[in-house]
């Protein structure tokens, strides 16, 4: 494995995160930007959050009839799927705080493949909305286009925001991989006979929302029918 | 080192916890009951769960009080959102679809004379 170029910063003394503060204020800091990434997540989900309210007061019985089209077992699924995702990513924090890097590699790759088995979930759900005529462009097999005027706007809304919602979560999903590895590697340079505490905290935010996003989508978009 | 360190018996329990209430949400939306009453069930189940996410998992609960504020913050905002979105709705005019406008009608018929 070629760490070498960590190595030369850590070997300097001189982390290229680290130079201007000490470990400690570099971990709180570090600690705060990932919960102020958060809040601004909150805020994007609040906006999707909110137009569903409004369309759910405007149209209710067209939401819980659209609602009937999504299958709640594959919801179920998907979210234990998370939750067990989270749970890996938090193993992998309590792993790197006890020094055992060989864990937190373990744990980091089985938090991946939760993601991975997530997006094929996903995508077998939106290949059946594809050929049921309930993705936007798409034909029933009755015949009726998405975009027609047959199918009404709040079904049309109803959708919409399914898939905005589910599109943030994939997002996030794919959005994740980056840190995750991010983190993976820098605990190899750990392993190293190095320490570093800080990217440990930029996983454990990122799964925590990720599951906390879709344990708010589940009930609004499959349970309210 | 920095951060609290739990137990692993408390990440198990939170996982069961999670994963417990995940079905029980699923289960309660076959039962027979209104509609609103499926969405406050499904909606206190999910802030439990979320609480508990980011109590343990992200470890909140040990956080010092300036991370407290970080993680209240948006949620403030978007109570303000939301109040905002629920006193400004019931006072509009129905929302009509574009293109599905009615045709303006008169209201009193002009007088013939």
């Amino acid at each position: 494995m070629s760490h070498s170029l960590f190595r030369t910063h850590w070997d300097a003394g001189v982390h290229p995160r680290l130079h201007h503060m000490d470990r400690g204020t570099a971990y709180e800091a570090a600690k705060l930007g990932m919960w102020l990434f958060l809040a601004t997540e909150v805020l994007l989900f609040g906006g999707l959050f909110a137009a569903y309210v409004i369309y759910h007061w405007m149209y209710p019985a067209e939401f819980h009839a659209a609602s009937h089209h999504l299958d709640r077992t594959v919801g179920l699924i998907n979210t234990i799927v998370l939750l067990t995702s989270s749970l890996t990513a938090a193993l992998a924090v309590d792993a790197a705080q006890h020094n055992k890097n060989k864990k937190v590699s373990l744990y980091l790759a089985l938090t991946i493949v939760g993601a991975l088995i997530f997006l094929a979930i996903k995508s077998y759900e939106w290949h059946h909305k594809w050929t049921d005529g309930l993705f936007p462009g798409s034909v029933s097999p009755e015949g009726i286009a998405f975009n027609s005027p047959e199918f009404t706007h709040a079904y049309k809304m109803f959708y919409g925001l399914y898939y905005c919602m589910t599109v943030v979560c994939t997002g996030f999903t794919l959005f994740l991989v980056r840190p995750t590895l991010g983190g993976y590697s820098t605990i190899q340079v750990r392993t190293a006979g190095h320490r570093s505490t800080i990217p440990q905290w930029r996983l454990v935010p990122c799964t925590g929302t990720w599951s906390i996003d879709l344990d708010l989508l589940i009930p609004l978009l499959y349970l309210i029918g | 080192m920095f951060g609290q360190i739990l137990p692993m018996k408390i990440y198990l329990g939170v996982f069961a916890a999670l994963v417990v209430l995940t079905v029980v949400t699923v289960q309660a939306s076959y039962l027979e009951t209104g509609p609103a009453m499926h969405l406050i069930v499904a909606m206190v189940i999910a802030s439990i769960k979320a609480g508990l996410v980011a109590m343990f998992f992200m470890h909140l609960k040990y956080e010092n009080k300036i991370t407290w504020l970080y993680a209240a913050f948006p949620l403030i905002l978007l109570a303000i959102l939301m109040g905002g979105l629920f006193i400004d709705n019931p006072y509009r005019v129905k929302t009509v679809p574009i293109g599905k406008q009615p045709v303006e009608e008169h209201v009193s018929a002009p007088a013939e004379h």
